[in-house]
Formats: C-alpha cells, structure tokens, sequence
C-alpha cells in the first residue's frame, strides 16, 4: 500500500535538483562545506532517529568510521574505486555489525544505552589506533571515485562527486522519514514515552529498537563512504567518542522535529565552525558546550522547534491535554 | 614469573589510578543519579593545576618532599572552585530531569571545562616528574618500580577506605545513604537534601581533580587527557555496578589487571582490552557486578 507523499517528502523531492544546482551556482568553498556536511548530516540523521525513542547514542561515529573504512579499505587492498560498490558495502559491513550488536543493545536503555554504545564504538578506536599496516592514528588515503567505469577529471569530478553524494542522501532522509511515519517507526515514541506498555499492547519493544539500531547504522555507514570520498582520507579519529559527541550535539541543536533538521543543523554548524575557529581555535568547544546548555534549557525540542511553533504547539498541547488525566 | 609479577605490580598501579579517576563519577551518580562528563574536566583540571604549581615551585629549588603536600591541595583548590562553580551555577536548576538529559548537559559542561582549561594553561604540555623519582625505585624481583607507584596505591586504598567509613560508620554518611535510598522522603524527613547534593557533588569533583593531579607527575600533562580518562572511568564504574564504591574499586582491579596483562602479552590490544572486559561482564551481568535491581515503572 503506497500512502500519500507528507509535507516533508514534497520538499525533500523538490530540494533534490535545487541542491544539486547550487552546487553548479554557489563558490567551491561552499559546495565543499555542503558536501561534507552532507556525510555528517546522515550521521546525525542517525542519532536523531535513536532519539525519537528516547535512546542517546553516545557512539554512533562507529558506524561512521565503519562506513568510511569499508570504503576505504576496499579502495586500499581491492582497488575498488566504483561508488556504488563503495557504498553498497559501507551498507552491508555496517548493516552485519549493527545486527550482531544489536542484540546487545536492545537490552539497555537510557544512560546504559548511552554509554554501552560509547563503549563498542571506542574497541574500533583502539583497535585501528594500534593497527600499523592501515596508518594507525594518522589513518590512510581513498582512491578518487568513479562510476561504472567512468572516471571524471578535475571540475567534473568534483560536479559528478557532489551529485552522488546528494542523491543517496536525500534518499535516506526520504526513506527514514517513511520509516518515522510507520507502524514500526511510531513504536519508537510510545517507548520512549512507556516500554511496559508498549509490550502489554502485545508489540516487541526490543524488535523495534533493534530494527532502530540496524537503520540508523545503515545511514550512518552511508554517511561515512560518502564523507570518507568527500575528502579523499579516513583515519580512526571517525569513532573516537569526541566525534560521536558532535553528532549528538547537532541532533541535540536541531531538534527531532523534522528529518530535514540534523541536515540543515550539520551545514550550520560546519560553516559556524570554519569561522569560529578561525577567530578563536581555543574556545571553539566551549562555543559548541554554551550553545548546547542554552538549547537543552531554553529550546528542548531543538532549533526546528521555533519555526514548527507556530503551525503545530496549539494543537498539541490540546492532544496531550486531553491525554493526560489517564497518562503517569 | 616475571611477567606475572610485572602484570600484578603494574596492574595494581594502573588500578589504583582508574580507582582515583573514577570513584568520584560512581559516587556523584549513586547520590545525584548525574553520570558526570564532565569528570573528565575535573581530572584535566586537577593535572594541569598540579603539574603548574609543582612546575613553579621546582623552580624556587626548594625541598621537593614539600610537593607531596602542595598536589593535593592543587586538587582540592580546583576541585572544590570548579565543583562548586558548576553544581550552584549549573546543575541545581536541573535536578529532577531525565538522566539522559543531565549525560547531555554534562557533556556541554566538559566541553566548557576542556577550553577553560586550555585558557588558563595554554595548549602546551606541562612535566613535572619531580615527585615522582625524589623517593627513588624499589626493585620487585629485579624490576624497578618508583615507590611513587606504591604511594598511588595507597593513596587509592586509604580514599576508598576512608570513603566506606564516612558512609557506614559516621552520622552524615548514613543520612547520604538515606537520601541515596529516596530522596522525596528524606527530605521530607527534614535532611537538607539539597545541601548533601552540593557536597557531595564537591567531594566528586575533588577526587576527579585529585586523580588528574597525583598522576600528573607520572605523565606529560596535554590537551585531550579528560576525554581519554573519562571513557575508561566509565567503563570502570559500569563493570561495578553505577553507583557503588566497592564496585568501582572491584572494577578498577578487574580493568587494571586486564589492561597490564594486555601490554605484557599483547600490546596491540591495550587500548580495547578495557572495553572488551566490560562487554564481557555485561554479557553475564546487564547492569554491573554490584548494581541493586531496580523495579520497572508502569
């Protein structure tokens, strides 16, 4: 059964061939930042769908790194420089380990959740910091891509790259935001809001957050092969739990408001930051900390919050209104 | 043997630091239900105010015993300033939330703690090894060991000990474990829950600084300490249990001895052997080896 297409798909649809013309319009410099962000933006993606279930990863730069090293490492040993082989394996490596691990993790919640997720994500660190053969801390070299043979030089590479990286994100968002609004993606919320009950209503909760888990490593992992071609390099640093850090931030910034949050948080973020640390390289952090106390204290439901306010908070303070005096 | 007893004495000493760095978090969590990020500040903070002033006070050449004294007292200047800073100026506007929020706000924290650090110090490295080679080496069959190493170690047992003491034996220890137990109640009691979140959120940050200050002499002294120490302090509390201090030190000697036995045996796996011991130990036990069963909420 196919349902209608929501506010969001439509735009999203629409902002698929603006996006990709920007890029032959708008300065290199920031076709550059969007690309990257892009990559990231499907990180973040990632943790924003976790966060509707009310389930923090603190260590979604696993399947970040595990993207890019996938990519990476096929590029280095295999010579494998199509972009979607790349991406299809970014896609099985990270699907095939976020499965196994998913066991595990569908079993914690809240700060267990957090911090066990922080955990697996820093055995990767370590164990590629003390790999030599891969470059250790310093990380290796991509190869440039190419597509089904086609092997762009110079400004059309640059252009083709850009596209390919455009497509499969707005392709995820597209899907994710599918996934949001099914049966399925719904039980995230109600299990965030009471698990118990979830389950009295006869639907496994710990099926849904595995289901969670396993999609938000496969964006994440896409995210990564495309980030990891954007700029040519991966090195370990992609699952250290610092790196994990900043994507919570961005969802945290953004909001779960909408799936087209994180993406525009990311590319905000990625630009405040080019000029932030060009003015104070020291404070950066205590920039990003700032603004999140402020966010988690004045805008809980993140920057996405302010301008759905005005179309969508009457109504629903009338639902839960309504829902309250049975509810707790 | 020799290898065993380089495993021992090393693992003792590494445990005795992870006890240091994170007996502070598992209490600020068992009392305030705050798993602290911004331990890890705390611990930077305490580093870098040791290495400075014992850095400055070599500098005098001056009697170096003076320096056993002058890095606690860095620790406690910093850890209670820092600690009471952030729990009056921060956290008390936001107990009662959910806990994954204070992980968050935390987190906001140690990034504000880790460029007040850099701002203060600079992003250079500090060493300051004085205090630990003035009590020379001791040798444990045939291998040297600074007997700085053995006086970690027993600084470690002293704080656990006196910690265990203060909260079974003493009338204000047994009150905190009152408002542990349920603090709607006790306060309703007339405890005055509040000011035992304060100090007890005082005491956390001052053993965090205190554990960043000791081994100050023992490392170089850089950016980016917090975050490393932070990640293994939490796995050091999650395998004892969250919230226990006899489980953190359990953890601390588990995580202490995996780690030495890595690096005698297989040094590549230093790194992960922490994390892959806590994901062994979570396999069998879900919530730690001494955490209490808490009832699910319908």
């Amino acid at each position: 059964m196919t349902r209608s297409l929501d506010r969001t798909e439509i735009s999203l649809m629409a902002g698929l061939p603006v996006l990709i013309a920007l890029g032959f319009v708008l300065p290199e410099w920031i076709v550059n930042y969007i690309q990257v962000s892009l990559g990231t933006g499907l990180v973040a993606l990632g943790v924003m769908i976790q966060m509707r279930a009310g389930l923090v990863s603190f260590g979604q730069g696993l399947y970040f790194c595990i993207g890019g090293y996938a990519a990476g490492l096929a590029g280095k040993f295999a010579g494998i420089s199509d972009i979607f082989l790349l991406l299809a394996l970014g896609i099985v490596a990270s699907v095939a380990v976020s499965f196994v691990l998913g066991f595990l993790l569908r079993r914690y919640r809240e700060i267990f959740y957090a911090m066990l997720s922080l955990a697996v994500s820093m055995i990767l660190f370590g164990l590629l910091s003390s790999i030599e053969e891969l470059g250790s801390t310093d990380g290796f070299n991509l190869p440039a891509a190419t597509y089904f043979g086609w092997a762009p030089q110079d400004e059309t590479a640059k252009y083709a790259l850009y596209i390919a990286t455009c497509i499969p994100t707005i392709l995820c968002a597209f899907l994710l935001n599918r996934y949001l609004r099914s049966p399925t993606g719904f039980i995230g919320e109600a299990i965030r809001e009471n698990e118990l009950r979830v389950e009295y209503l006869g639907t496994s909760a710990h099926r849904a957050v595995h289901i969670k888990y396993v999609l938000a490593a496969t964006v994440s992992g896409i995210g990564g092969v495309l980030w990891a071609l954007a700029l040519g390099h991966v090195d370990p640093e992609m699952t250290n739990w610092t790196t994990s850090g900043q994507f919570v931030f961005i969802a945290i910034l953004s909001g779960t408001g909408n799936i087209v949050a994180p993406l525009f948080g990311t590319f905000i973020l990625e630009i405040v930051r080019v000029y932030a640390v060009e003015v104070s390289p020291n404070t950066w952090q205590m920039i990003l900390g700032i603004v999140m106390l402020l966010t988690i204290i004045f805008l809980p439901k993140g920057l996405w919050s302010l301008i759905r306010k005005s179309t969508t908070v009457n109504t629903q303070r009338q639902k839960t209104s309504e829902v309250r005096p049975g509810g707790e | 043997m020799l290898t065993a007893v380089a495993i021992a004495v090393d693992g003792l000493g590494f445990a005795a630091w992870l006890f240091l760095s994170s007996v502070g978090l598992t209490l600020i969590y068992g009392v305030m239900r705050i798993l602290n990020i911004a331990h890890g500040g705390f611990y930077a903070l305490g580093a870098y105010s040791a290495a400075w002033s014992v850095g400055l006070y070599v500098q005098t050449g001056s009697n170096v015993a003076f320096t056993y004294l002058l890095i606690p007292a860095a620790a406690i200047v910093v850890g209670v300033v820092a600690g009471l800073l952030i729990e009056r100026g921060v956290l008390r506007f936001m107990y009662g939330r959910d806990e994954v929020l204070m992980v968050l706000v935390t987190y906001a924290l140690f990034l504000i703690l880790e460029d007040a650090t850099k701002l203060i110090w600079g992003t250079e490295s500090y060493v300051a090894f004085q205090p630990a080679y003035y009590l020379g080496t001791i040798d444990v069959f045939d291998i040297p060991y600074t007997v700085y190493k053995f006086l970690i170690i027993g600084v470690a047992v002293l704080c656990g000990l006196s910690l265990w003491l203060v909260l079974t034996h003493t009338r204000s220890g047994k009150l905190l474990l009152v408002v542990i137990e349920d603090r709607e109640i006790s306060s309703a009691l007339g405890i005055n829950v509040t000011l035992f979140f304060t100090v007890t959120f005082v005491i956390g940050a001052t053993l965090g600084a205190l554990g960043g200050a000791i081994t100050a002499p023992e490392i170089s002294v850089s950016p980016g300490i917090g975050a490393e120490v932070i990640v293994m302090a939490f796995a050091v509390i999650v395998i004892g249990g969250m919230g226990s201090v006899g489980g953190a030190m359990i953890g601390a000697v588990i995580v202490g001895l995996a780690r030495a036995a890595s690096v005698h045996i297989y040094p590549p796996a230093e790194l992960f052997s922490i994390y892959l011991v806590m994901a062994a130990v979570l396999a069998v036990k879900p919530y730690g080896l001494f955490a209490l069963a808490e009832g699910r909420k319908i």
